[in-house]
């Protein structure tokens, strides 16, 4: 293609967009909804996930070593667990440096438990992926020599599932949505090509390819799309920006933390641009389709 | 350069409008196709630029079999082959000059020559001074004429019109009929379907005739043949 031709498809569709003003401002506003829908819903989907994240990273399993073990059992426990499969990393904690972790958190009034300390020596373990947790805790309470273990048993499991539900709802919705907004998209633009078959058929009949009629019209519907995500954008932006600027300093210090507002935004803004771009290159070529077989 | 091969034509409708057509179209040729209202000359027509296409039989236009045609090659066929609709098939949008210019856009001309081009015919069918009007600002014949022009504005090979003097006066009529003349004589092959009874029989050509979808009469300089 010339660049001549090329500059001619761009007035061409912007031309378009003009002419048929009404129907750009459905389209457009189509678009929008459901971009903005599609914005505020991953914004909430990806810092879920990062609240997962926070939490499954944090899932430790607490194994209390009984305390008729020697110092050899101890040693030889933790290279059993260590020998587990699933387990990632066994960190040992003497039940002195138990005792000064509450005394820090708690207070100096904890310092006459020092007298006779009735903590026990303790095991802390992680498990490669942090949704095996139970299992591997189950393998280390089997072991000789463990008085007990502990871990966010059941919260934990129904935290899990809960999450990785709300995140196959998710994507079910936004699909949906993006559904939606194609079909919409190509209904509009169908009425536009309806009201100009005649121009397609005429064009056709004189000898033009089918990618010279394609091409302007899939531009106007990438220019729908890109109008469409204006408003998304902005408002999106608008809206993580002040939810970070108030959460971000009570959550100072908490395990769990908000994505960063950049680039986490940047990002955010690129999808719903390129999805606009999408669905309003998408439904037009759809729409377009069956007027070329003249 | 146009052959067709035992056309046969039945429309998605059940509608037979050719029966098995032969017929042989050398370059440079002036050939009437007449026939009743319904015998299949629009259809014989639509076939030569692959607007229909036959149920059984072959054609060959320019040395290019349409049956193998692919999809994608038809556009370069219909480059070679000027048409002049029965309706204009006129951009309402665009103003004359726009419409004549769109048929070289289409095929990607360089801009000079587009000028260049455009003025040549308007000058020809004698519109130049209505370059810049819109269609719904002209007469019937002035379409018509701007409709011709833009059929010839890329120099086919072969300029083909569905009854162009369909719905002119007789005065447009042979006005129409000089430009297709003048056409004719810079080595265009000419091929019009008509009803126009006058024109055949004075303008004297090859007369094809269709009835029934079955071509029933052949003659070089024939007559029209049927009443008015
Ligand atoms: N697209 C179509 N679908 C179904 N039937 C059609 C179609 N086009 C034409 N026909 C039928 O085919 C037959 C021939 O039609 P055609 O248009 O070729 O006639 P014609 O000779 O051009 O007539 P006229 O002089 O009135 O223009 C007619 O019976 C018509 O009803
Ligand atoms: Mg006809």
């Amino acid at each position: 293609m010339k660049p001549r031709t090329t500059a001619r498809h761009f007035r061409e569709s912007f031309k378009s967009l003009g002419r048929n003003a009404w129907m750009t401002f459905a389209s457009v506003s189509a678009v929008t909804v459901t971009l903005l829908l599609v914005g505020v819903f991953v914004l909430i989907m990806m810092n879920l996930n990062k609240v997962a994240d926070d939490l499954e990273r944090d899932v430790e399993i607490k194994v209390f070593v009984s305390l008729t073990a020697d110092e050899a059992a101890t040693e030889s426990l933790e290279t059993a667990i260590n020998g587990m499969p699933g387990v990632l990393s066994v960190d040992f904690s003497t039940k002195e440096e138990e005792l000064q972790d509450l005394i820090t958190d708690y207070g100096d009034e904890l310092s006459l438990y020092k007298q006779s300390n009735p903590l026990y020596d303790v095991f802390y373990v992680k498990a490669e992926n942090p949704q095996q947790t139970a299992s591997v805790a189950k393998g280390i309470a089997a072991l000789e020599g463990i008085e007990d273990v502990k871990y966010g048993e059941g919260k934990i499991e129904k935290l899990f599932s809960f999450l990785n539900l709300s995140r196959n709802v998710g994507l079910v919705l936004i699909l949906a949505l993006l559904f939606t907004a194609m079909f919409l998209i190509s209904n509009t633009i169908r009425i536009t090509i309806v009201a100009r078959r005649h121009e397609i058929e005429i064009m056709k009949l004189v000898g033009a390819t089918n990618w010279f009629v394609r091409i302007p019209f899939i531009l106007e519907g990438m220019w729908l799309g890109v109008l469409g995500a204006i408003i998304p954008i902005a408002l999106v932006t608008m809206l993580y920006y002040n939810v970070t600027e108030y959460a971000q300093p009570r959550l100072n210090d908490e395990l769990i933390q908000l994505l960063d507002f950049t680039p986490f935004i940047y990002q955010v803004n690129g999808l719903i641009l390129l999805m606009g771009v999408f669905i309003g290159v998408w439904g037009s070529f759809m729409s377009i389709r069956k007027f070329l077989k003249v | 350069m146009i052959q067709f091969e035992n056309i046969y034509k039945k429309y998605p409708n059940g509608i037979v409008a050719l029966n098995g057509v032969n017929i042989e179209i050398k370059q440079g040729e002036f050939v009437y196709v007449v026939g009743p209202s319904g015998a299949g000359k629009s259809t014989f027509i639509k076939m030569i630029y692959r607007e229909e296409q036959p149920t059984d039989g072959k054609i060959t236009v320019n040395g290019l079999s349409l049956g193998k045609l692919k999809r994608k090659r038809v556009p370069y066929l219909r480059r070679q082959i000027g048409v002049v609709f029965q309706d204009f098939k006129l951009l309402p949008r665009l103003t004359v000059y726009e419409n004549i210019a769109f048929a070289l856009e289409v095929i990607e001309e360089s801009p000079a020559a587009i000028r260049q081009r455009v003025m040549d015919v308007l000058d020809l069918v004698g519109l130049r001074h209505k370059a810049k009007m819109l269609p719904a600002e002209l007469s019937g014949g002035e379409q018509q004429r701007v409709a011709i022009a833009r059929s010839i504005v890329n120099v086919p090979k072969v300029v083909i019109a569905d009854e162009p003097t369909g719905n002119l006066d007789p005065e447009t009529s042979w006005d129409i009929m000089n430009l297709f003349e003048q056409i004719n004589a810079r080595g265009t092959t000419i091929i019009m379907a008509t009803h126009n009874k006058e024109v055949v029989n004075t303008i004297r050509h090859r007369v094809i005739a269709i009835e029934d979808g079955l071509i029933v009469r052949d003659a070089a300089g024939g007559d029209y043949g049927y009443e008015a």
